[in-house]
């Protein structure tokens, strides 16, 4: 792809992004259309919007670059994403809207009545943000490095600027808006070329599909000697299973904690259509997963050859496919979906941390927010530039595991459990996130697993994946401290938790 | 995140945190050192006794606050033991001799009949009557004060030690006035709720005479000539003085209240006709948030009056909501004759009351509702229209919508 194809189609996306923001909703309504105007927003629409937040340069890119890379057991990963939304269905999405806390942290400061619980969880919530940031930016690095030639930290700049200046003038008053703009966006452009490509492939009468997928999911053997840049064999022996484990413990609990696809739930008028909102989103995001899945598949068959790319391939797959311009067009609207990912994982993260840091800070006022939004983009862009590049859905994957160790619990022992107590909430989470963030320091410390020696294999295995260990962790910490400290349980507790489960009368 | 990133991201937190505890640390130890001389810690420590047991008395006189209370009480006057009684029980026993305690209401009677300190002792502190078994018990005599509030006697105050002296007995008679001060403090607080719950009662649901009499008169005037339009008009009339005029339940959406607004407006453009020009403009991420009941009718109610009654010609209200990451922000516009900004302030104030009652009921309510900080924002001069601005916190796990009435 020439640089100017590349810069023309992230442009693109950047200018939509933009311009749907500032005038998706600024339609005037009169007075006859009121009606219209007190319209909620509908399950469907809200759905799309979590999902346009929700599928960041993870899903977008690092899905297909794994599966490219480590075959059938990095299937997990879309698995785990996807799933995560049934635990938020079944445990969190319905009391959550009922309770009328807006973040993590009004809603812990509600039901736990106490200040320090509810600093400490701001702290985690902004922490969380910024690691998640992170991965988005490295991928805007690595998308803008490969297809325009630029150094790396010029794309991770251009993500933050683009996000910034939108957050900050305003650009996301109609945020559902684009958020849902950029799911569909985001589906066409990595289902489009996924289709075509397959037909592609299958037209060019090479191995048929389904005898390709069947050849990917038998080993993940022959090729995998390219790969390695993390995942193993098909998760077969005690240490795969041990992992493989702990990454779905991440992904699942993990979703329930992210703050920026939390606040979309309190979109929805009450708790029934949060429950509907989050089915939308379960069916949307099984349709998305399928075609990065097929990417990676198709990559493995066809060209082998770009596994070394890793979370690039999905880009690049159709050029080296598809000779001539057509090729070229479908590795532009592959760009344009993976730009599309990154603004609006970040623009909507960026929203949420810069939303805690002006509440607890500034008082909630706007200039505040305004404030906060450029000071809270530049840590994780440091962090971005200063960090290497590393395999994208691994990465968020560590930030889902951290997630799951400390907001995880908070949440559904809050909701489910009236024995919690501020010391135990605040004693659980930050057993979590130490426990959490010292395994990813060990980690790096000690090197991949396979490379240590001996029963040092095995605690850098532990540390590798640490949410199996972690999460349950955090949870028993959480609930020891809190029977331990039971006099200081809050006043108000019990008519919170009437309020969460008492199901609301039908309009 | 690359684990050197992430790891990079870990130490830089636990760096802030260790920085943080140790600014407190430091902080903790100067102000210790602060202190001088013998007498300064002394009067800081009867002060700092007395601001927390005023804490605890801050409900007034019950068992909860009178029991954490006592404590510091007693360290006021450094009585071995001090218990406090209301009109009919004992409310909290401090120090040695709990034993006694028993004995607390015999020995406070006299004192809640007569109004006057005693001293007591001999049998009425008897050891083996009260089934005391410490040695040398330090309760043997006690000074009994009355708490008054007003008049009336609501309590008592006894100060046990071995032997009364005339100092302990002024020290009881003074920490019992203290505590009576307090007591009425939290009276005074009681009463500023109820009055203010009483306010906020007499504050909802004004529903502006001039427009009921208004919309019927309009209504009176369809029903020869458009019969179908009148019975619609009674019909939304209906509707809009239901939502008005409910009785339970302090808040509602937004979306209801637009709504109600809505029909509100459908009966003035009867009366008005093309001459008011509504606009709306909603994220519909606040429709769902909280805000007090009838807090919006008002302004609108107030810009139609101003904006269109005041002049010729068309007039146009526009009303937006926008959503930020904290608030919802909701603003109602007019370009109609404007105020004057000195008499909007003294509205506000409450000084001048006439036809803008309506916009300092609502302040009032915001204010009470929210804090100073989310009062009613005017921006208005004579003739450039006025734009008022609300913002209500997205966030209220405190305030609960009950469902409309049917």
């Amino acid at each position: 792809m020439t640089p100017a194809i590349g810069v023309a189609a992230l442009a693109a996306v950047a200018v939509a992004t933009v311009l749907v923001g500032f005038y998706g909703l600024r339609i005037s309504r009169t007075t006859g259309d009121f009606y219209v105007a007190s319209r909620t927003v509908r399950p469907w629409w809200n759905a799309s919007a979590i999902g346009g937040e929700y599928l960041s340069a993870a899903s977008f890119l690092g899905v297909a670059g794994l599966i490219m890379v480590s075959g059938s057991s990095a299937l997990w990963y879309p698995v785990g994403y996807t799933a995560g939304f049934l635990m938020l269905l079944l445990f969190v999405a319905a009391p959550l809207r009922r309770s009328g806390a807006y973040t993590i942290p009004d809603f812990a400061g509600a039901r736990l009545g106490s200040l320090a619980a509810r600093r400490t969880t701001s702290v985690l919530v902004v922490l969380i943000g910024w690691l998640y940031i992170v991965p988005q930016l490295q991928g805007a690095a690595l998308a803008v490095r490969i297809t325009t030639g630029l150094p790396g930290w010029a794309g991770s700049a251009a993500v933050v600027a683009v996000v910034v200046f939108a957050v900050m003038l305003g650009g996301m008053r109609s945020i559902t808006f684009v958020q849902a703009f950029q799911f569909w966006l985001k589906l066409a452009a990595i289902g489009i070329p996924a289709v075509f490509l397959a037909l592609h492939v299958v037209g060019q009468g090479a191995p048929s599909l389904a005898d390709a997928a069947a050849a990917a999911a038998a080993g993940g053997g022959a090729a995998d000697d390219g790969g390695g840049a993390g995942a193993d064999d098909g998760g077969s022996g005690p240490v795969g299973g041990y992992r493989t484990l702990s990454i779905m413990v991440a992904l699942l609990f993990g979703t329930l904690g992210l703050p920026h696809v939390l606040v979309r739930f309190y979109t929805n008028p009450d708790g029934r259509s949060a429950r509907r909102t989050t089915v939308i989103v379960l069916c949307l995001l099984s349709v998305f997963y399928v075609f990065p899945t097929t990417l990676g598949v198709l990559g493995r068959l066809a060209a082998p050859g770009l596994a070394s790319e890793g979370d690039a391939i999905a880009i690049l797959l159709p050029e080296a496919l598809v000779a001539g311009p057509l090729g070229t067009a479908l590795s532009a609207l592959v760009l344009a979906g993976a730009m599309a990912a990154f603004l609006s994982t970040s623009s909507g993260l960026l929203v949420s941390v810069a939303g805690v840091i002006s509440q607890e800070l500034f008082g909630g006022s706007v200039r505040g927010f305004r404030i906060a939004t450029p000071l809270s983009a530049l840590v994780p862009l440091a962090a971005a530039v200063a960090g290497g590049s590393q395999a994208l859905a691994g990465s968020v994957g560590l930030v889902f595991a951290f997630t799951a160790s400390t907001i995880c619990p908070l949440l559904v022992l809050g909701i489910w459990w009236r024995g919690l107590t501020p010391t135990g909430a605040m004693a659980g989470m930050a057993t979590g996130a130490l426990a959490c963030g010292g395994a990813v320091v060990a980690s790096g410390l000690l090197g991949p697993p396979g490379e240590a020696a001996g029963a040092l294999s095995v605690v850098a295995e532990l540390c590798a994946q640490p949410a199996l260990w972690t999460v349950p962790l955090a949870f028993a910490v959480m609930a020891a401290v809190s029977r331990a400290s039971r006099t200081t349980l809050p006043r108000g507790a019990d008519r919170f938790l009437v309020r969460l489960h008492s199901p609301e009368p039908r309009p | 995140m690359s684990p050197d990133s992430l790891s990079l991201a870990v130490i830089a937190t636990a760096l802030a945190v260790g920085v943080a505890a140790a600014v407190v640390a430091w902080r903790v130890w100067r102000s210790r050192r602060d202190f001088g001389s013998e007498a300064e810690r002394a009067s800081y420590t009867i002060l700092h006794a007395a601001s927390q047991a005023g804490r605890s008395l801050r409900g007034g006189l019950d068992p909860d606050g009178a029991a954490r209370a006592a404590r510091h009480l007693r360290s006021m006057i450094g009585a071995p033991a001090l218990a406090l009684t209301d009109e009919s029980r004992l409310l909290a026993w401090d120090g040695a001799g709990p034993a006694h305690a028993a004995t607390a209401m015999a020995l406070a009677a006299a004192t809640l009949g007569h109004g006057r300190t005693r001293v007591a002792s001999g049998d009425e502190l008897d050891c083996a009557a009260a089934g005391c078994r410490e040695r040398e018990c330090p309760v043997r005599s006690a000074v009994v004060a009355p708490v008054r509030a007003g008049s009336r006697v609501i309590g008592t105050v006894i100060a046990l030690s071995p032997a009364a002296g005339a100092g302990l007995v002024r020290a009881t008679g003074e920490l019992a006035d203290w505590v009576a001060t307090q007591a009425e403090l939290a009276e005074l607080d009681r009463s500023r709720t109820l009055l203010m719950e009483a306010e906020v009662r007499a504050l909802r649901a004004q529903i502006s005479p001039h427009f009921i009499y208004n919309s019927l008169n309009a209504i009176a005037s369809y029903i020869l000539t458009d019969p179908a339009r009148a019975r619609e008009l009674v019909v939304e009339f209906a509707d809009f003085t239901r939502y008005s005029f409910r009785r339970h339940g302090d808040f509602t959406t937004l979306a209801e209240e637009l709504r109600s607004i809505d029909r509100y407006l459908l009966l003035e453009r009867a009366r008005f006709g093309e001459r008011l020009q509504v606009s709306l403009r909603i994220a519909p991420e606040v429709l769902g948030t909280v805000i007090p009941f009838l807090s919006l009718q008002p302004l609108v109610e107030n810009a139609v009056r101003h904006g269109l009654e005041a002049r010729e010609g068309v007039g146009h209200i526009e009303i937006t909501a926008e959503d930020t990451p904290n608030e919802a922000i909701v603003r109602i516009e007019d370009d109609g004759a404007g105020m004057d900004p000195e008499r909007v302030r003294e509205v506000l104030a409450g000084r001048a009351g006439g036809d803008h009652v309506g916009l300092r009921n609502v302040d009032a309510r915001l204010r009470q509702v929210y804090g100073d900080d989310h009062g009613l924002v005017v921006e208005t001069a004579p003739g450039e229209g006025t734009l008022i601005e609300l913002r209500i916190p997205k966030s209220q796990p405190q305030h609960e919508v009950r469902p409309p009435l049917d």
